[in-house]
């Protein structure tokens, strides 16, 4: 059985060409510098891992995982205000299933379907939409979560939600941005970072000029990367060949899917329906102003912040917990003391040990159970 | 964030404005092309889709470009590597 | 909820709570299927409890899979399968034609396994109770003469056998649902693997150390119990695993790894590196079997641990799933 070849896939997955890619990057290393890069975007977190990179690349080339989770980053209390509505009588909660095992302070969305609850994974939120339509009886109340990547989809949905009247449906908001976290982890005093590898996705909406000032006032170079391994790989050699020559500026590594000016159309429609929170709460990187969507008036209607009482609580993460520093690379998820003991996936404390993109289920799943750890874990931070 | 993958648009879907059949090595859903307005997909081309929206359009000749980049890089080395072999440089 | 899923939870309810409660007399490890003996006679019985929803699906149904799990059971455990129980238990509301469509499915399959269904039980419920119906079989089946598969025996080095592609039956399944609106050309493999079990004993019996069918949980969860039980370390090639175009495709789409899908007509196996070769030779020559290929080895390191390996070289660890695989979009 001979399978075929996904296309715009498999090209970037090339073994030989991987190999070409990684004697590169290890020529391209100065053997005494010690270099520390971060990715941004949760999916990069997840591919490193999933194609099993960090065996590839040199020992002195250590990579930071970043805050781009949007699971992760959403403070246990948004997930607890959203059961809350999910709890109306005749409410349908529909989330993807990235959320489903998150754990509010009680209960995940699975567990509340086991306790009772209506509670459907969608793929998509026009499925949510779908749902709506098809059940008339009942409120379909979609928690929308993620970055610029997913926002504008929602967006499109309100709209046409609206365009065809249908009353039985509404978002509960939790998109955030991303520029934002980059700025708080740039500003933040414990972090020492060299580069980064820029969100492929999130850059197909909003381009590359949002990074601008990384490169120009921050002086770190930044590669806008794609998600296969010869992506990453690329988007390393050319942050390596910045950082020969002394360059900060960004670049677009993913320019067969990326426009440098961005989506139109797709932040057109995040105009139309949402407008910036004026400040927000980040599990572990506190408020930040100016950081995530909410709907705006003219769409209220499907605002289930609008619709039904959200009680705004907030809940803090048990005090061992230490998500928020595993969030911002300061610490690495096996340093965090509930690590692997208090905290493992079948009892995850954080959504960071949950998500697909967490670094700790990242870390968790596919390394600590390695033999040799690599000297990149255990580094002094 | 964002797991997107590329997909080929298939077929225009009659009557529904911006929504079309895309296809992912033999799997098929309904995407929504809403987000492509600016420069809407035909059938045969590839889109990247995620969360069942196409979030933009896959452009061959920079895939292409990138993969040649990507050869050449490990090309230039192993042409070195040969020169080097002849011994010209006295044990470099 | 996670417990049925086969993962680690349903791992850790078996080994926690049911294993130093019910089973004494079951000897350390769990198999698929108990071994017995009668006045000589080698006896293996197993039993299997179904659930799916929904009921029917593309390629099979809750009866055929009933049947074929049970002879697969036995089957992995070096056993012919000489007869089957079946209990139902039904939804009071669940349609005539329903419930005939799947006596008929299991007794076709039965038919093909060469198995006959020797007797059953019923069961009504009130309507909300089940969703729709539960079957549960149970088998006995006669221990293949000669045979002995001692999992203890596994070394280092021993190579695994995987009989065909994985991933259709649950993803066949999760698209039956029709939550995800996907569309794929995509069956149920549900199938009785005894044929090409015997193929395999027949090449490689003494060779053959330890057989499981990766149902739920899928590859990763099997291979994993293997690493357990034995705290050697598996490694698999990715590149060598064989999954069909529209599994690989659904799989992508969705953010699932097909190593974690159930499979409902494979197995896998493990044989000493001498008789790898023949092995698979056998597997191919059979029908139903010409994608087998072998996929990986058994080293020493990382103990207790599955390990996926690329071409390039980059590696990563393969774990059990909590509960069941879901979508992601992240």
């Amino acid at each position: 059985m001979a399978a075929s070849d996904m296309r715009y896939v498999d090209e970037f997955r090339d073994p030989e060409i991987i190999t070409r890619t990684a004697e590169e990057i290890r020529r391209l290393a100065e053997p005494h510098r010690h270099y520390r890069i971060m990715e941004v975007c949760g999916g990069h977190t997840h591919a490193i891992y999933r194609f099993g990179l960090k065996d590839v690349l040199p020992a002195n080339i250590e990579l930071i995982h970043g805050p781009g989770c949007p699971v992760c980053v959403l403070p246990m209390g948004r997930i607890d205000d959203g059961l809350e509505l999910g709890k109306q009588p005749n409410v349908m909660f529909t989330a993807f299933g990235d959320m489903m095992r998150v754990p509010g302070a009680h209960g995940s969305p699975l567990e509340r379907k086991a306790a009772g609850m209506d509670v459907r994974i969608v793929y998509s939120p026009s499925d949510a939409l779908k749902l709506a339509r098809t059940n008339p009886d009942k409120h379909v109340m979609f928690f929308a979560i993620g970055f610029e990547t997913t926002a504008p989809s929602t967006a499109l949905t309100l709209m046409r939600a609206r365009a065809e009247g249908i009353k039985n449906f509404s978002v509960f908001c939790n998109h955030v941005t991303i520029i934002p976290a980059i700025r708080a982890i740039l500003d933040s005093p414990d972090m020492r970072l060299d580069a980064f590898i820029g969100p492929g996705h999130v850059s197909t909406v909003i381009g590359c000029r949002p990074y601008e000032w990384i490169a120009r006032d921050e002086k770190k170079p930044i590669v806008v990367s794609g998600f296969e391994p010869l992506d990453l790989l690329q988007s390393v050699v050319m942050l390596l060949r910045q950082l020969r020559e002394g360059k900060a500026v960004v670049e677009n590594q993913y320019g067969r899917v990326v426009p440098w000016e961005g989506n139109r159309a797709a932040l057109a429609a995040m105009a139309e329906v949402f407008q910036l929170r004026p400040y927000f709460e980040w599990r572990g990187l506190g408020f930040i102003s100016q950081s995530a969507l909410r709907i705006r008036d003219s769409y209220s209607a499907w605002d289930a912040e609008k619709i039904f009482d959200v009680a705004g609580v907030r809940v803090t993460d048990p005090k061992a917990a230490q998500c928020g520093e595993v969030l911002k690379g300061v610490l690495k998820p096996v340093q965090c003391k509930l690590f692997g003991r208090e905290c493992t996936p079948e009892r995850p404390v954080g959504a960071l040990m949950v998500s697909s993109e967490g670094s700790c289920a990242a870390y968790y799943n596919y390394e600590h159970r390695k033999a040799a750890a690599s000297k990149n874990d255990l580094a002094p931070v | 964030m964002c797991l997107a993958i590329p997909g080929k648009v298939v077929e225009l879907i009659e009557g529904l404005s911006n929504q079309a059949v895309v296809e992912v090595t033999g799997v098929r859903r309904r995407v929504d092309l809403g987000l492509l307005q600016d420069d809407m997909p035909v059938p045969g081309d590839w889109v990247l889709i995620h969360v069942g929206f196409a979030m933009s359009k896959i452009s061959e000749q920079g895939a292409e470009e990138q993969m040649r980049m990507l050869r050449m890089l490990g090309e230039d080395q192993a042409a070195m590597d040969e020169v080097r072999g002849y011994g010209l440089n006295g044990g470099e | 909820m996670a417990h049925g899923a086969g993962g680690k939870a349903t791992r850790r309810l078996i080994d926690g709570l049911f294993a130093p409660l019910l089973l004494e007399a079951a000897g350390a490890q769990l198999a698929d299927a108990a071994q017995l003996e009668v006045d000589g006679a080698r006896i293996a019985v197993t039993t299997d409890g179904f659930v799916v929803t929904p009921v029917s699906f593309p390629g099979g149904s809750i009866g055929e899979l009933a049947v074929n799990g049970t002879v697969n059971d036995l089957a992995v455990s070096g056993a012919r399968a000489v007869g089957i129980v079946a209990s139902f238990v039904l939804e009071a509301g669940l349609p005539t034609d329903v419930l005939e469509a799947e006596v008929r499915a299991m007794g076709a399959a039965a038919r093909a396994a060469g198995v006959p269904i020797l007797g059953g039980d019923t069961k009504v419920v009130e309507h909300g109770k089940t969703d729709r119906m539960y079957i549960t079989t149970t088998g006995i089946g006669r221990m293949l003469p000669g045979l002995t598969i001692d999992p203890n025996s596994i070394r280092p080095g021993d190579r695994i056998l995987l009989s065909g592609p994985i991933g259709d039956h649950g993803i066949t399944i999760l698209l039956a649902r029709g939550e995800l609106d996907l569309e794929a050309r995509l069956q149920s493999d549900t199938r009785s693997v005894f044929p090409l079990v015997e193929a395999l004993i027949g090449a490689a019996a003494p060779g053959l150390r330890w057989m499981r069918d990766p149902t739920r949980g899928g590859v990763a969860t099997s291979l994993n119990e293997l690493a357990l039980d034995s705290g050697l370390s598996i490694h698999i090639s990715e590149e060598q695993i064989p999954v069909r175009d529209e599994v690989r495709g659904a799989c992508e789409l969705l953010g699932l790894d097909p190593l974690h899908i159930a499979n409902e007509g494979q197995f896998l196996a493990v044989v000493s590196p001498e008789l790898a070769d023949a092995a698979l030779a056998a597997l191919r020559a059979a029908p139903g079997g010409e994608a087998a290929a072998l996929i990986g080895e058994v080293r020493s390191e990382p103990a207790a641990a599955v390990l996926v390996t690329t071409r390039y070289g980059g590696t990563r660890i393969v774990d059990m799933l909590v509960g069941d695989p879901l979508p992601r979009i992240c």
